[in-house]
């Protein structure tokens, strides 16, 4: 177990230094904004475009300065410094990270609590009435786009412009402070965020749970569990999403790392300074030491929680055993 | 005759598919006494599996199932019996093994919560009692260091060890009747006759009654007392095993006695399959439903529907009408 651990996180490692090199080429390569001309402000003289363009590496070959940050990361932990406006990007990832972590845990919650028992709901009633309204409702809400939905949500609910502002301090995240050192401003902010982003997953949610859980109801020990005259709230809740959610887990990990890598929609309609926000930002600044953060940042968790959902499965289900023969 | 464990009349299952309505079992009887063991003998599809999995209740959610006619066991009245009523039954006066012991324990649940559930469900005991209860019936079921095996999970353990934790599950409640729908047939040959053993050795001594559904002609001699032959949803012949045996009654009989490989016989002697395959319980045969395949049909076959009449020494019945005279001269 703990080589297979150790071998998984060589591996995170590798697949960010694959990562960076991808998103370094992709910024080369692509037509992009010339981040110099955005940070020289209006008609510069060539000497300050020059000065900046020393300032800032870009006038060695892309590989130079790939090795240079590579170094700089590898030996110091940096992650540069942005284009725009100096500051350090392992700073500001670290500012933008409450909010992304406040956004995807909440909203996970959410649709945990949604999805489940609606998807355990359907099973039960496979193909009857209740069901279908379940599946039906479901698809329409995976359909809806997100960032749609987020517009409709603020024009509704916003506290200052919306028709209805019943939510108090919903739509306005506070200039200060995070969920752990202000909850009382950031929690009513995020209201609308966590339900816009957490019914398209509780949509989807349902509908995975409710497939699980059909298949396993086939299964010989369900039967088995009836023979036993085991009540059938027991033989569904216990013995059915016992083995129903197995599959769930491994879906939860992996939507939950993308997540934490920034929702770049949802975090942008609502003005959620999380990572995702930042990733959207830089991105319009061409700001390449910024984007490389916050793209390294997605792929960091999104390998780390497939690593930790590859852990839990060995506790969820007792035929899995990580060894020498083991990926 | 003692008045009867577990009577079924009539009993008619059928499901509604895509492709017509299948009857599964259409217009089945039988009934085990108190102590008896039955064995129910057919090929695939004749609908065995599905009459005993209906004793059970376990039809019931099924999609597009219909049952119909009289279940009674104990005093109750299953057929009619609610949910509930039902649920407290099974398990505790009423327990069944099935078939493939790989698929039927829970494979995220150790062996010994499996057994303690079983007690639990119908008695008001606490956790250290029913693991007690538990780890004693795993014993009485052959299973070697039950104490260690409590901790097990089923993939951890052999086929025949595993089909023994689903014969201490059923038992544990010491149920006055065992229904065990092919409890060897997917077992490997060696460990099949230990199966049979054990189950015949603690249905005495729990003086349990059983229904032994198989399609293996050898596990019926070897503990049934009666034995009802079943083809495309029916009892075509029934009787006392001894008699069956010896003197079959019904073709369908005879060609399950004919397919079977013989140590007792001449060595020439080799199997002789059924021609042709079991027919398609959507469209049944007109008249008798086994007369496109049996070698003795004559041309009434066809158009008459034969009802199950005594038959050979009167304690059997057989559902055919070939005078007796043809019987005798054709049988094996």
């Amino acid at each position: 177990m703990g080589a297979y651990v150790v071998r998984r996180l060589l591996w995170l490692i590798v697949v960010l230094i694959a990562v960076s090199l991808v998103t370094f080429v992709i910024f080369y390569v692509l037509p992009s904004a010339d981040p110099v001309l955005l940070r020289a402000g209006k008609n510069p003289s060539p000497e300050v475009v020059q000065s900046i363009t020393h300032t800032l590496g870009l006038d060695r070959p892309w590989y130079v300065q790939y090795g240079r940050y590579m170094e700089r990361l590898v030996l110091h932990l940096d992650l540069g410094r942005s284009y725009q406006n100096d500051a350090s990007v392992r700073h500001l990832l670290w500012d933008r990270l409450p909010a992304t972590l406040a956004l995807a845990f909440g909203a996970m919650v959410l649709w945990l609590l949604i999805g489940i028992p609606l998807g355990i709901f359907s099973a039960v009633r496979h193909r009857r009435a209740g069901d279908r309204v379940v599946t039906g409702v479901s698809l329409l809400l995976i359909s809806a786009p997100v960032y749609w939905l987020g517009l409709v949500a603020l024009y509704v609910f916003s506290a200052d412009i919306g028709k209805l502002p019943w939510l108090e301090g919903a739509g306005s995240y506070p200039t200060h402070g995070t969920i752990f050192t202000n909850p009382g401003e950031v929690v009513p902010s995020l209201i609308l965020p966590w339900i816009v982003l957490a019914i398209s997953f509780a949509a989807i949610y349902a509908r995975f749970v409710r497939g699980s859980l059909v298949e396993v109801l086939r299964e010989d020990y369900i039967r088995t569990a009836r023979a036993k005259g085991l009540p059938e709230r027991t033989v569904v809740l216990k013995h059915g999403m016992r083995a129903a959610m197995t599959p769930v887990v491994t879906i939860l990990g992996l939507d939950l790392g993308i997540l934490l890598g920034g929702a770049i929609l949802v975090e942008t309609v609502f003005n959620v300074p999380g990572i995702g926000r930042l990733a959207y930002d830089s991105i319009q600044t061409s700001d390449l030491p910024m984007i490389q953060g916050t793209v390294l940042a997605g792929a960091f968790f999104i390998v780390l929680l497939t690593l930790v959902v590859d852990l839990v499965y060995a506790f969820l289900d007792p035929r899995v055993r990580y060894g020498q023969g083991a990926p | 005759m003692s008045e009867p464990l577990l009577d079924v009349r009539d009993l008619r299952v059928s499901f509604a598919t895509p492709d017509g309505l299948v009857r599964a079992v259409d217009g089945v009887s039988f009934s085990v006494a108190p102590g008896r063991t039955l064995g129910i003998v057919g090929e695939s599809g004749s609908g065995k599996s599905v009459a005993v999995g209906t004793v059970m209740g376990l039809t019931r959610g099924a999609r597009g199932a219909t049952i119909a006619g009289e279940l009674r066991f104990a005093g109750h009245d299953l057929a009619r019996a609610g949910d509930e009523e039902l649920r407290r039954l099974r398990g505790d006066e009423l327990a069944m093994v099935f078939q493939d012991p790989m698929s039927s324990l829970h494979p995220l649940f150790r062996v010994g919560d499996q057994l303690v559930e079983a007690v639990r469900a119908h008695r008001p005991v606490g956790r250290r009692a029913a693991r007690i209860r538990a780890q004693d019936m795993l014993g009485l079921a052959g299973v070697p260091e039950p104490g260690r095996r409590m901790e097990a999970y089923p993939h951890e353990l052999s086929g025949g060890l595993r089909q023994r934790v689903m014969i201490a599950m059923a038992l544990v409640n010491e149920p006055r009747l065992l229904i065990a729908d092919e409890p060897t047939t997917a077992l490997d040959v060696t460990v099949q006759a230990q199966i049979l053993e054990l189950l015949a050795r603690l249905r005495d001594e729990l003086g349990m009654a059983m229904v032994l559904v198989t399609h293996d002609l050898g596990v019926v001699a070897q503990v049934a007392d009666d034995v009802a032959v079943m083809y495309a949803g029916r009892v075509v012949e029934t009787g006392p095993t001894l008699p069956l045996l010896c003197t079959p009654q019904h073709p369908y009989t005879w060609g399950l006695l004919r397919s079977m490989p013989r140590l007792d016989g001449p060595r020439d002697a080799w199997p002789v399959p059924i021609a042709g395959r079991p027919p398609s319980p959507i469209a049944p045969p007109s008249g008798c439903r086994f007369h496109p395949r049996c070698p003795s049909a004559l041309a009434p076959c066809a158009a008459i529907d034969p009802v199950l009449q005594p038959a050979g020494d009167g304690t059997q019945r057989a559902a055919c009408i070939l005078p007796a005279a043809v019987r005798e001269a054709e049988r094996p």
